[in-house]
Parts: structure tokens; sequence; C-alpha cells
């Protein structure tokens, strides 16, 4: 196994304070100099002394309650608790006395005298705060006896299916609550009842799985005790080792601790130091992991000639073998076009890599695309476009520096949850909140959290409102003219202005097509342009649009207009969906660039790769996604290398797609399990989970974070290691020996990567590019100074509606997203016990639209667009706006994409999701696709099953 | 061409004129019309703009949006 870096996880006992003044102060005798604001206890242990203490830990604030912390301070009377004493200059503290000392034992003693003494039966026996405590106090006896009144006999809450909560260990420190509150932001917890009946509650005495509680695991990581602990801990035992790795589910890229037994993860716990979290996580990356070891996985390759025939098991010779010969042969029938590769978010930056490389240099031509194609394509045109970078432009952190926050098309508290807690503490601090979205999002309106506004336009009017408020921000005098004059292009900021400043762009003229009074947008725009740092965040439903790219090129000339970029606080942050969007991306995974964003056709680039790589290549952009689609059905596209990507289950009118596969000769798929797709494969090569490989991913704030080995692949070959298999197979020789190697090629061949390496990033952490010889930590902060491509391009924006129209046959528009249990195509999610959370999908309608239809919570719906029809729950919610319906896409047997139509951005072809024009009607049984799909799936499962 | 990929061709038509309607909107209509011709020849692959082409040739360019006409004629090149 490969070095680990060793990253120590020291409890500094209360946050970290920034001041620009430090004091000194002396603790024990020795000086100690830290920021203002600091507590005596976190000035403690960096002096090198670890200060008894219970109900603080450093990711809280200070509480004060358990007294065990108590510090004598030369000059002030009585004993103050370290955790909320401020070091003060000149301070002299005393952590050990005999009065110290005797203090503690006491309150050492009351806890443990109502506390369960099955130490060596308990789970975290070894690892309990309170043992340790007793231990560091010299605990010897405890004088009052274990027959008085006690909680020993207290009920366990075993509802929620990842931790127990056993109420006879608390010690009612309020670590707990604190986390939920201040860490999480759900407020789920509360301390009820007082003195010796108080104990922690979720809501109102509920068990935790009634209750709001969103199953982050943020108040089990603060937990002293073994009140609050994994069941995963509670039956394998205590972790005996750990490795840092990163999260394979969203964008937000949160760093974890893989906690092992052997070979075995114990437990998933969030990496304090990981710049993405910083200790939190959510309810899919801390639980859900059980996938990993699901017996759906496929562990041995399989062949087969027809999808009709059962899947035969090979030897991994056999079937690379097979797929080779598959794509030479129809290379020769059809043409060097006709194959290609689809690579996947899911998968790393290394693996990406190889994928495209195999395309572009063993099959020979430019046929490679990436499922970002279906999700932020947009965002890399449009950014790219008027600021010269397909990425983000901030930090996480930056959040804690926005005085406005305007969100649009996202919804980060499902979505990006550890962001969406980062975001909603900012909130609950005072930045103000704008939310641009058809439906009433959490972040709308929950604990503590209140939008300002929000504006609840109708689906597929995005670039009319971005407009309007465009055209607030320039005829009401708000454009920051400085910045525009500096940083941007002169021209093409007068055509914009102009632009937007025409009547027709005016938030009064677009009310009748967003629905949103104008008053609002006025206001709105106002907030945004002159609310101090403003920071704009967006998601899929910005993208997702025929009018994505327009749209995403809408926000970045707000931003300028505004000065909104450049520093912290501000800047314009996509959202990324899966883990490795953005990497997938950088990779090059895009037809028409190579890694870095660079065009095919850029001689210089390409005679780069030509000579790395020794052969050449195509000048001409390949097909993306919905054209190989299109190309199959016309008989020039036959054969296709499909990594880690469901594309059946995930891409738009699936009866489309799946014409289109059977319409090919050679589907390879590489994955976890036989998802959607492998059921139309010919060729299926096991892949490895996140917990099988080495690599690193690259997040929503272009931090590239190392992917951590914590076990052998289980089906005996790494991902990277079967790409490599296929492109010898096919004659194009690859040379690694390890993950790092491809790393290495792609920072020598990539300017934004150049300073990248592992041993970079084990020294780093993680680092974010660009990173090379200029910024060789990496770049937390783009467009500081001048704009990537030197001056910001500003681009007009006209509204054009979208062909999906309401009509009387269609008179609702449909909108899609996710939910927090559940991730993407749920081929993970609905793998572990998140489905308690969210066992199927369901068609949420307005109270009004379900009484015009006689539709009741709960009933069987049909839902028909002009491409196919499915049938799903009705769930009746206010968050809806009448005429608008809304549905998940986790469960293919939902058919969500069956109603979803090939409409798609004018510029990038990323598929128009948020908008198709649909009924409802009552039905009483599952429609004919659905009775179709369930015969094809029984089918495939049994051809599986009876594998020769 | 049979039914189908006169459908598919169509649907080329459709989205030339998607690119079209967001350059349009630029005030000088000769560089759109380089802009659309550009864009068209950066993201799509020879087959699509083949058939593009084939299309506008046996079915002629009075689909197209003026703009994305203009851009067409110099795409053969
Ligand atoms: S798991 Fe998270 S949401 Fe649930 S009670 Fe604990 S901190 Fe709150
Ligand atoms: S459950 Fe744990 S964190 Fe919460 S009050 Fe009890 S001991 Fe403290
Ligand atoms: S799913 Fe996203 S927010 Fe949740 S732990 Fe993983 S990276 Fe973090
Ligand atoms: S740790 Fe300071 S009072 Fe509990």
């Amino acid at each position: 196994m490969d070095t680990h870096p060793h990253y120590d996880d020291v409890d500094f006992g209360t946050p970290e304070r920034v001041s620009d003044t430090a004091v000194t102060l002396q603790i024990d005798g020795f000086a100690v100099t830290v920021p203002q604001g600091t507590s005596v206890m976190r000035a403690a242990v960096q002096a090198g002394t670890q200060i008894p203490k219970l109900c603080a830990t450093d990711s809280l604030e200070p509480f004060g309650s358990c007294r065990l912390c108590l510090v004598e301070i030369e000059g002030r009377r009585g004993f103050p608790a370290s955790c909320t004493t401020p070091a003060e200059a000149g301070m002299v503290v005393r952590t050990q006395s005999p009065r110290l000392a005797q203090l503690r034992r006491g309150v050492m003693e009351l806890y443990i005298s109502d506390h369960p003494l099955d130490c060596l039966t308990c789970p975290t026996n070894g690892d309990c705060e309170l043992q340790d405590m007793a231990g560091a106090v010299g605990l010897r006896e405890v004088r009052y006896g274990y027959e008085g009144l006690n909680h020993l006999k207290d009920q366990a809450d075993l509802s929620n299916p990842y931790f127990a909560y056993d109420p006879s260990k608390c010690i009612v420190c309020n670590r707990c609550v604190r986390a939920c509150e201040e860490t999480q932001g759900t407020f789920a917890l509360t301390i009820s009842g007082r003195g010796f009946a108080s104990r922690v509650s979720p809501g109102e005495s509920e068990p935790f799985m009634g209750s709001e509680c969103v199953s982050c695991g943020a108040c089990v990581n603060a937990c002293p005790t073994a009140t609050l602990m994994e069941k995963s801990v509670i039956d394998a035992g205590l972790p005996d080792h750990s490795v840092i790795t990163t999260c394979a589910y969203c964008g937000v890229g949160c760093g974890f601790k893989a906690e092992m037994k052997g070979n075995e993860v114990v437990r998933m716990t969030p990496w304090k130091d990981g710049k993405a979290n910083e200790g939190h996580a959510c309810v899919k990356g801390r639980f859900a992991w059980g996938y990993t070891t699901h017996k759906d996985r496929i562990l041995k390759p399989m062949i087969r000639s027809k999808i009709t025939d059962p899947w035969q098991e090979v030897s991994w010779e056999t079937a690379i073998a097979h797929a080779a010969s598959e794509f030479r042969r129809l290379q020769e029938k059809y043409g060097t076009d006709a194959v290609g590769g689809i690579t996947s978010s899911r998968c790393t930056n290394e693996e990406t890599y190889l994928v495209q490389k195999l395309v572009r240099a063993a099959f020979h031509n430019n046929n490679v695309d990436t499922c970002a194609r279906v999700c932020h394509s947009p965002t890399g045109y449009g950014l790219g476009q008027t600021y010269g970078t397909s990425a983000g432009t901030q930090t996480f952190k930056s959040v804690e520096h926005s005085d406005v926050i305007l969100v649009i098309g996202a919804n980060p508290t499902d979505a990006h949850p550890v962001f969406g807690s980062r975001m909603k503490k900012r909130l609950r601090e005072g930045a103000r909140l704008i939310v641009v979205d058809p439906r009433k999002i959490e972040l709308v309106q929950s604990a503590h959290v209140q939008a300002d506004f929000h504006l609840q336009l109708r689906p597929g009017t995005n670039v009319a409102m971005i407009s309007a408020l465009a055209h607030v921000v320039v005829t009401e005098g708000l454009v920051n003219e400085r910045f525009v004059e500096e940083r941007c292009d002169a021209e093409s900021f007068r055509v914009w202005r102009d632009f937007v400043a025409r009547p027709d762009n005016s938030p009064e003229a677009m009310e009748p097509v967003t629905g949103v009074p104008a008053a609002l947008v006025r206001q709105a725009a106002r907030l945004y342009a002159t609310g101090g740092n403003a920071a704009i965040y967006y998601g899929l439903g910005v993208t997702e649009h025929a009018q994505g790219s327009t749209m995403v090129i809408g926000i970045a000339n707000l931003a300028m207009a505004t000065g909104n970029i450049g520093r912290e606080g501000v800047g314009v942050n996509p959202l990324r969906g899966q883990n490795n969007v953005q990497g997938s991306c950088d990779m090059g995974s895009f037809p028409h660039e190579y890694p870095g964003y660079r065009h095919v056709s850029d001689d210089a680039t390409r005679l780069l790769f030509e000579k790395d790589w020794g052969l050449s290549l195509r000048k001409e952009p390949g097909l993306r996604i919905p054209n190989m689609f299109e190309a199959a059905l016309d008989g020039s596209f036959m054969g296709l290398y499909c990594q880690g990507e469901d594309i059946v289950q995930s891409d738009p009118n699936t009866q489309h797609v799946t014409a289109a596969l059977e319409a090919m000769e050679c589907i390879v798929v590489q994955d976890l399990f036989l998802n959607e797709t492998a059921k139309y494969a010919h060729v299926f090569l096991p892949g490895s989970s996140f917990l099988e490989k080495d690599g690193t991913f690259t997040n929503a704030e272009r931090r590239i974070s190392r992917v951590r080995k914590v076990m052998a692949p289980k089906p005996g070959l790494a991902d990277w290691e079967v790409t490599v298999a296929l492109s010898n197979a096919l004659g194009y020789p690859m040379h690694y020996e390890d993950p790092s190697e491809i790393m290495d090629e792609i920072a020598r061949l990539t300017p934004t990567f150049s300073g990248v390496s592992y041993t970079r990033l084990d020294q780093l952490g993680s680092v974010q590019w660009p990173c090379n010889a200029q910024n060789p930590e990496g770049t937390p902060l783009m467009h500081i100074d001048r704009f990537v491509r030197g001056k910001g391009r500003f681009m007009p924006t006209q509204y054009v509606p979208t062909d999906e129209k309401i009509t009387p046959r269609f008179p609702l528009l449909l909108t899609t997203g996710r939910i927090l249990s559940q991730y993407n195509v749920g081929a993970q999610t609905r793998r572990t016990e998140n489905v308690r959370f969210h066992e199927e999908d369901r068609l949420d309608l307005h109270p009004h639209d379900a009484e015009d239809r006689g539709i009741q919570d709960g009933d069987w719906v049909g839902i028909t667009s002009r491409a196919g029809e499915t049938v799903l729950r009705a769930r009746v919610s206010d968050r809806m706006q009448p005429g608008v319906v809304y549905t998940t896409f986790h469960f293919p047997e939902s058919g969500a994409n069956v109603i979803t139509t090939d409409n798609s951005d004018w510029a990038t072809n990323c598929p128009e999701y948020k908008v198709t024009a649909v009924q409802v009607v009552k039905v009483m049984h599952t429609s004919e696709w659905q009775d179709a799909y369930q015969r094809f799936n029984a089918n495939q499962l049994r051809l599986l099953q009876e594998k020769v | 061409m049979n039914h189908d990929s006169t459908a598919r061709a169509q649907h080329l038509i459709k989205m030339a004129n998607d690119i079209g309607a967001f350059f349009e909107a630029m005030p000088d209509q000769h560089q759109a019309a380089r802009d659309v011709a550009a864009h068209i020849r950066k993201f799509w692959e020879p087959r699509m703009q083949r058939s593009f082409l084939e299309y506008l040739q046996s079915h002629g360019d009075t689909a197209l949006k003026p703009v994305v006409r203009e851009a067409a004629r110099t795409l053969n090149a």
C-alpha cells in the first residue's frame, strides 16, 4: 500500500479565532501567543497542555456547563472555566493544582455516579471522552453510590438506521444539540426537562426517525460518550487504523477518514482538516457506503453476443480481448468514427483522463463525452466565454464573507448538504438571501433561515429574470463603473448595457413571462447590487434548460456589472452535482477539447499531445452524447465504451436512448452494478468503489483531493488498470505503474495542473487549480486582478421562450431535482439504508392542481408528455406553485426520464430536464412503458442469474 | 434520406436556429453570422455539419434564421 500521510486530530476545545491582534499569556510557566479572542483552553493546547473538558470541542462554540475545565488565573477570584474565558495579554494561568484536581474529581464523580459502569462491554471502550477524563482527573472512587435515582434503565432509540441513541449514557453536555444547531443548522435536538430530569430529545420527544433530523451525524461526532453511536461500530467494534480519502458522492467533495478494522470499513467520519467540509458531512458520505459491499456488485467480467443472451463469465484477458476486437471490427466495418467513449463524473481524474486518451489515441477519434454534458456543460461554455475559464470563482469558505447570497436554481440543503450548512450558518449570522427558484426550497424558509426574496419564477424563464435584474442594475445607476472600466471589455459592456436597458427587458415587461411581481425583482436587484459582498450560487436549475448557457452568461454579466468578482465573499459559484464533475471536465472529457479546456483544433496543443502520446491526433470535434445517439440511429456509430455512467437512466427521453443503444453492436459497460445501461451491454467490466482505488477528485471549488485505496479492488483490477488493458489490447500501449504517474502526465501536459502531484497533495491536504509555478499552493480565488481571458466580456442575453410550452393537452410544467438521501440514479444509495428516508420517487403538485384533478396525497397518477408516459404516486405540496409539478429521478422504475424530451441547450446540447409540458391524471395502474420495463428488467436479471 | 434521418436533419436545423437565436442579439449581424459559423465548426462533429449542409442542399435554407443562413454559406469552406 502506498504511503498515507499522517494527519493529526487534535481537539483544541474551542474554535479558532482570527484577529490582527495577538496576545501573549503564560500557561503553566510557558509563554504562548494566540490571536485575540482565543480561549484559555485553546491557548493551553497550543502550549502543549490538554485541560480536562467534557462539554467543549473545537467544532462548537464553548458552552461552559460541565465545569471540568476550571483553571486558576492570577489576580482573579475563583476558578474560571477555561473554555469560556478569553486569553488576555499578560495573563498567568495555572491548569494544575491540588485544589483544581479536587474540584475536577468532584465533577467527574457526579457524572460517573449516573453513568453505567459497563466500560468493558461498551462499544466505545477506549474511545470515550468520559472514560479519558475520569482517568485524566484521577478518579478512583465514587462516593455517591449507584443506588440513587439514575437514568441507567432509560430506553435506547434505535430508529435511525445508522446510529443509536442510548440515553442511559448521556451526560447532558449539550454538544449534540449545539452540533445540530451550529454545524448542521437543522435544530432538531433539544434538552427537554430540567435539572436531573433533563435529557436530549429530537423534536417533541419523538424518535430520531420521526423528527426533523437529517441524519448528518454531526451530533454523533460531537458526542463525547457512547450515547450517540454509529451502529456499525456497535456491531463491528472500534477501528484500528484510518485512511484519509474523499467522499464519492456530491460536488462538495468532503474529506473523510475511512476508519478501518483490518480490511473492513467500520465507519466514515468527516475529516476535520478537509478544507471543503471542515469536519462536517451529510447522510450520504457519512453513512451510505454499504453499497460498496452489496451483494449486487458484479466482480467478474462478462460477455454476450446479443442482449437477449445470458451473460457468460470470462477472465479479464478474454473480456478485454473481446471488447478490443469488437471495437476494431466495428471501425473496420463502419469507419474510424463509428466508436467512442463516455466517462463519468463518478470516476477519478486519472480514470477519466485515461478514457479520453484511449478514445483520442487508440480509437483515433474525438468521440468522447462525459455526463457533465447533461448537467454543467453550459457552465463550461458560459464562464469560458465571459471570464475565460470554465470553473467557479471561489472557495466554499468564501461564503463566510458574503453579505448577500443569491441562490439560483440550486437546492444546497438537499443536493450539496455540507455547503448548505455552511451557507445557513452565514445566513444565521445575518447575510441576506435571495432565492430564484420555481419551488419553495428549504432555504426559502427553515429553522432560523428566511429568504428576503423568493422570486418564484415559472420554469424556463431564467433568462428573462436575469435580464430583468440586470435592467434594474443598469437603469438605476447601480453599475460598479470603476470595476467595469478597469476590468472589463468596454465595447462588450456598452452593447450589453444598451441591450438590458431596453424596456422589453424591464421587470415590468418580464412580469407576464416570469410570473414574478416586478417590484420584487427590483428590490432583489437593488439588494444584490448594493448589499455589500454579493455571491451567486447556482445549480442545475440554471444549466439544464434550452437557454442554460445563456443563463450562465447572464449570471456572469450581472456579477461583473456589480463588481462582485475577484475577492472573498463574492463570485459566481456553480454547485456541481456529482463528486467529480469539475474534474471530468478539466480532464478533457469533452469531444472538442483536451485537458485544460484547449480546443482540439488548436495546433500548438494538439502538437503537444501528439508528441507526448507518440501519434497523430484528429483536429475535428467528436460526437457529444446526444449526437452519439443520433449517429447510432443513423447507423454510423456502433460501439461504445461507457465507464461508470448510466446513460439509460440519467439521460432524457429514455425510449430514444434505448432505441439508440439497441442499434449499436457493441456496448462495453464498466460499473459496480448491472445498471440500466448494462442491461443493453455486450461486455461488462466490473468496476471498483472509491474505497478500492487511488486517484483524485476535483470538487466544485476546483479543489483536487486524494482518493485513497483502503482495500484491494474487489474485481482484481482497478478501473484505471482496466482502461490501460483495453488500450493495450487495441494496440496503443499505455505504461503506468500507479495512478500517480497518470497525474504526473496530466501535470506535464496541462498548464493549470503543472504543479499538481500526489506528493504535493499529501503535503497540502488538497489544492485548488490553477496550481503551477506562479501559484504553487493553488488558487483559492480566481480573477483577482484580471480575468483569465484578460478583460471580462459581457454578452447580451436575449430571452427565447422554450419550445416546451403548455398547451390544453399538456397544461402543466414538470421540473426535476434530487433529494438529500438519494444520489443521482440511485445505483449506490438505493443499495443502502438510505432507502428508508426515500423509498420511491413521487410527483409533487400544488393543492390546487391536485384538487382540479381529484388527486389526493398518495394516489397513483399518470404523467404524460409528448415523449412518453409514466406513473408515480402523488404528493400534494405547497412547495410547488400552481401549474408546476416536480419529481426526482432516483429509481429506474419511475421512468422520470421517459417523460423528459430531447430539447437541449443551444450551445452545449445539455438537456432541458427542468421544463417539460405534461398532463397529470389519476390512474389505477402502471404505464405501458413501466410494464414493458418490468418485463425487460426481469428478463435481464434472469440473464444475469443464468450466467454461464 | 429516410423519414427518420430527415427528422434528425430537421433537428439540426432547429439546433442551428437556436444557436442563431443567441447570437442575433448582437448589434452587428455579420459578426453574429461569423459567430454562429464558428460555434458550429467548434462544436459540431463533421457528420453533423455534413448532414446539415446536405439537408440545406436538398431542401433549401428557408427554414433558417437569416443570421444562420449567412453562417451556413461559409460552412462548406
Ligand atoms: S444527525 Fe444531524 S440532523 Fe440529526 S440530530 Fe444529529 S446533528 Fe441533528
Ligand atoms: S447525547 Fe452525547 S453529546 Fe448529547 S448531551 Fe448526551 S452525552 Fe452530550
Ligand atoms: S455527499 Fe456531498 S456533502 Fe455529503 S458527505 Fe459527500 S461530499 Fe459531503
Ligand atoms: S469544557 Fe469548559 S465547562 Fe465544560
